[in-house]
């Protein structure tokens, strides 16, 4: 495996997108850019799946499993059975 | 003659620009993970200089470095800010968890009456308290729209200029800074073992945990391969050279295989525990997905576990040889 981050749960519905701009401004990696009256995925490589987009798109044009990406978290969770991994 | 009323807004707190000495204090504290969940102000709204109530509302976590930082870029602002309960976390990981949330922002609103206070309905958000906050969501349920600002508040003078953020303003970094100030954090929570080790005179393992925690985030970026496991890999093989080769060269009268098994033993036990130590920072990245991490645990910890397991078995082995 060379790369582990190349793919991720984000996804885009562009034909739902009315232009808002939101996900422009809430994405801390540029994933996203306005052109025109739509938003591009133009980075999708970059997203680390923190869910602000999904959850200030105010038509559910994008769906992404967010989650924290910590090992030590995910590895906890997994050693006591938890549903969710979480920092504490 | 005073009259009770029950639905009396709570005071607006007063606070200032100025970060003290024991603000400094707190700050290096929290840095060093002393008492880290204790680092906290006082949830509601607080007025900054002489805010009127045409003036900007901000609204933060009652993580003390969040608020203070907040409270100190906005020098000769007039403003209110408005502080959510996220139990002492930063804007960013209480986003995450949802304690930086509608819920709790829609609660503060109502509990600190914010519509007598203002008279606009506008509320600056940071940007990365988006995680956890609907923005339309709020505004359908209280009617104050939420603006994102920029990622940092040290960009927040520049941002007011113009009310818009450039790209760069929506950018999170991880620079040499900012990893810099993260490895307190990390070493501490290694210290009980690493101490243990030190008292056994375990050297190579003292060295893989010292790259793990304190090279790595330095050395981050210049390290080879994408992923957190191999870089780790990549430098505790690094680490162990050194190691392998005093010890194949220390003792020239012993036999051939012995020096080479001691030497073999730092190359098997080093690398694994640097590499699980850079795994782990992944968590106190910007940047990493949790499908990512996912797939890295998944292709590498297997062979974390089998080297360092054949390492601490030839070790043992070796010492009953001995």
């Amino acid at each position: 495996m060379l790369n582990a981050y190349a793919t991720n749960t984000l996804r885009y519905d562009q034909s739902l997108c009315i232009g808002c701009g939101v996900c422009v401004d809430v994405c801390p990696h540029a994933a996203f850019e306005m052109n025109g009256r739509l938003a591009y995925l133009v980075n999708a490589q970059n997203c680390m799946e923190c869910g602000a987009c999904q959850l200030n798109c105010p038509v559910d044009a994008i769906r992404v499993q967010s989650g924290v990406g910590c090992a030590a978290a995910l590895t906890r969770a997994a050693l006591l059975g938890q549903k969710e991994a979480s920092c504490n | 003659m005073t009259i009770a009323i029950g639905n009396m807004p709570p005071e607006i707190m007063p606070t200032t620009s100025a970060l003290t000495f024991s603000n400094t204090w707190d700050h290096i504290l929290a840095r060093w993970a002393i008492n880290r969940m204790g680092h906290r102000v006082e949830p509601g709204l607080y007025s900054l200089g002489n805010p009127t109530p045409d003036s900007p509302v901000f609204v933060t976590a009652n993580y003390s470095l969040s608020f203070d930082a907040l409270r100190s870029t906005l020098r000769g602002i007039n403003s209110y800010i408005l502080v959510l309960d996220t139990q002492g976390v930063n804007v960013w990981c209480a986003a995450g968890k949802g304690t930086f949330g509608t819920d709790e922002l829609v609660k503060r609103i109502e509990m600190t009456h914010l519509h007598e206070v203002v008279n606009h309905r506008l509320l600056i958000l940071p940007q990365l308290g988006a995680p956890g906050v609907a923005a339309h969501e709020v505004k359908q349920r209280t009617h104050f729209k939420v603006e994102y600002g920029p990622v940092r508040a040290e960009d927040l003078p520049e941002y007011l200029k113009t009310r818009e953020a450039t790209p760069e303003m929506r950018r999170v970094r991880f620079a040499l800074k900012d990893r810099l100030v993260l490895i307190p954090v990390e070493f501490v929570a290694v210290l009980i073992p690493l101490l243990i080790l030190i008292v056994l005179g375990a050297k190579g393992p003292v060295a893989a945990i010292l790259a793990g925690t304190v090279l790595f985030p330095i050395l981050l970026p210049w390290l080879p391969t994408h992923n957190f496991s191999t870089k780790g890999f990549i430098l505790g093989g690094v680490v162990a050279l050194p190691f392998a080769i005093i010890a194949f060269l220390k003792n020239p009268e012993s036999a051939l295989w012995l020096r080479s098994a001691w030497a073999l033993v730092y190359a098997l036990l080093i690398p694994p525990i640097t590499a699980y130590l850079a795994l782990n920072f992944t968590g106190t990245t910007t940047f990493t997905s949790r499908t990512g991490v996912k797939a890295e645990m998944f292709a590498y910890m297997p062979a974390m576990a089998w080297m360092f397991g054949i390492g601490l078995l030839l070790n043992i082995v070796l010492i009953f040889v001995h």
